[in-house]
């Protein structure tokens, strides 16, 4: 409906439209540009005088010189190697559990329901118990990405296992596939779109967990120790490039999740969504 | 952001077994009686509990990692008992609701304004998309500079990690009203706000509503982050005292309280839809 109905409000108001003289594209822009203005003219010309509002060049300072001294890569390094490690163990586990859970009646049974309960305990939650059990340092951060990667994973191949059309399985019988077949041809390839949703899922659960992680078991480097320390000596300028750093990463976590799930289900032909 | 937001429905809501089970004759044997399949899911509980207490009565592991399990149902009932969980509880709750409120009603608000106004869309959703890349817990810093760590700090992360979901799921169902039902209204020539009041709203109220049930759910992680990070009561404080102490069966019976009330509460969202959608089942 949207298009249409954006359409016939457009002719409906064209007398208003024609007030608007901003095109279409660069209205997006208008916003952020004018909030960076104000921001700019506030400090400037002395409106507000704050070491809570530095200036957008002092920020830009910070931001070349924390670059320039390499301490960016080093802290972005292991925050994503961090990510990415809880992120590859918590999905495989996940993985194998949702197949399970989605393939036998029997574990879906016994095992669903402790899985569904486990889930209700907010994921911060663990983070005392896992220091407790797996110490401040990367260890410990690892285990809890790994768990926060784990639960979208199971719940997701477990949909998508879950709804594999019977007459898929029907055609798979009629050809005597093995269970080898069944599993490679017909159930992986029908259950793909739900378990990429959820490796996609997970990616971002991860890097939010990394975060809290840094935040939570304070030792070590990364970019959440970044901001601490930055909040902890007052640097608002590095909290705020930080911030737009943490922004970058989710924003290119996304781009290639979304570009993975194209390309991977592209033999489908036709999108499987209008994301 | 939307295959977020749809997938997480899944997670709150898990496939009803009936139809799979029709589907899927093959794989699925059905268990002899109602009753035998509703206790399959016992066994595996209690054997891990039946694991746990061989494990701290023999001591195979230290009780400062796993306190005996008898000990943490001990200091439950000691909590609830004493009254001494009760503050912490109130306070969490206050916070959520508050902070859950705010964010799901300017959530609403800019969801409607983005659904209903291409204008405000083509202006406001670029900057609310590049806002939101960044998850709330990575503006906890910033907040925490700005307005310090008092209750000011809860209401407005707890309202950030509400909103998102809330404001996403109204846009989208405002958009996604079926054109028709749009012509009916205006043969009928409906004003403006009858065609809110009457068509859209209604229409778009299963994915508002699912919003608003994600909303809080986020919302309940934000308070917990929010008072293991800073603060000086609430049920988070509580974990990350018996944290700091060593007493982890304080630990744990804080994180079963945590799960148990963010269960319930999510139910009562639950119920309330049911409630509130029950005028759609008698159009069918």
């Amino acid at each position: 409906m949207a298009e249409s109905l954006h359409k016939q409000t457009a002719v409906g108001s064209s007398p208003r439209q024609r007030e608007h003289f901003v095109p279409k594209a660069l209205r997006g822009w208008v916003l952020p540009l004018g909030l960076l203005l104000l921001w700019w003219a506030s400090t400037t010309f002395g409106w507000i005088d704050s070491p809570l509002l530095p200036t957008l060049q002092a920020v830009w300072r910070k931001a070349v010189g924390y670059t320039a001294s390499g301490e960016l890569r080093v802290a972005l390094g292991a925050s994503l190697w961090r990510t990415l490690a809880g992120f590859a163990i918590g999905s495989s586990v996940g993985l194998l559990l949702g197949g399970l859970l989605g393939f036998s009646r029997f574990f879906e049974r016994t095992l669903g329901p402790s899985f569904h309960a486990f889930k209700q305990i907010s994921l911060f939650a663990w983070v005392p118990l896992i220091s407790v059990w797996f110490g401040l340092g990367d260890t410990a951060k690892v285990a809890f990405i790994a768990l926060a990667a784990f639960f979208p994973l199971v719940l997701n191949t477990f949909e998508g296992v879950r709804s594999v059309p019977f007459e898929f399985l029907e055609v798979a019988r009629v050809l005597k596939f093995s269970r080898w077949q069944l599993l490679r041809k017909v159930v992986f390839p029908a259950a793909s779109a739900s378990i990429l949703t959820g490796l996609h899922l997970a990616l971002i659960y991860s890097w939010l967990a990394s975060l809290g992680a840094e935040y939570l078991l304070v030792a070590g480097k990364g970019i959440g120790n970044t901001l601490v320390d930055g909040r902890e000596h007052f640097h608002m300028d590095l909290v705020i490039f930080g911030v737009v750093v943490i922004g970058l990463v989710g924003f290119a976590l996304n781009t290639v999740a979304a570009l993975v799930e194209k390309r991977l289900l592209a033999w489908r032909g036709q999108s499987v969504g209008k994301f | 952001m939307t295959v977020q937001t749809r997938s997480i429905q899944k997670i709150s809501a898990p496939a009803p077994d009936g139809p799979v089970a029709d589907a899927l004759p093959v794989a699925a044997r059905q268990w002899p009686t109602a009753w035998a399949g509703r206790l399959a899911g016992w066994p595996f509980p209690l054997l891990l509990l039946l694991l746990w207490v061989l494990a701290s009565r023999h001591e195979w592991i230290a009780p400062q990692v796993l306190p005996a399990p008898s000990l943490v149902w001990e200091t439950l009932v000691d909590l609830l008992r004493s009254g001494e969980i009760w503050p912490h509880l109130w306070i969490s709750l206050l916070r959520v609701f508050v902070g859950f409120l705010l964010g799901a009603a300017i959530g609403l608000a800019l969801g409607l304004a983005m659904g209903l106004s291409p204008l405000f869309r083509d202006y406001f959703f670029p900057f609310f998309k590049a806002v939101n890349q960044v998850p709330a817990l990575g503006w906890l810093p910033m907040l925490m500079l700005l307005v310090g760590i008092d209750e000011a700090l809860k209401f407005i992360l707890i309202a950030k990690a509400a909103l998102l979901p809330v404001a996403l799921n109204t846009y989208q169902g405002v958009r996604s009203v079926s054109t028709r039902y749009i012509e009916v209204a205006k043969v009928f020539r409906f004003t403006r706000w009858q065609l809110f009041a009457k068509v859209i709203f209604p229409a778009a109220f299963a994915p508002i509503w699912n919003g608003v049930r994600l909303g809080f759910t986020h919302s309940w992680l934000a308070l917990v982050v929010v008072e293991l990070l800073a603060s000086s009561e609430g049920l988070g404080f509580l974990i990350v005292y018996g944290r700091q102490l060593f007493q982890l069966d304080v630990v744990l019976a804080a994180v079963a309280v945590v799960g148990i009330v963010g269960f319930l509460l999510d139910k009562a969202l639950a119920q309330v839809e049911t409630r509130l959608s029950r005028w759609r089942r008698t159009g069918f």
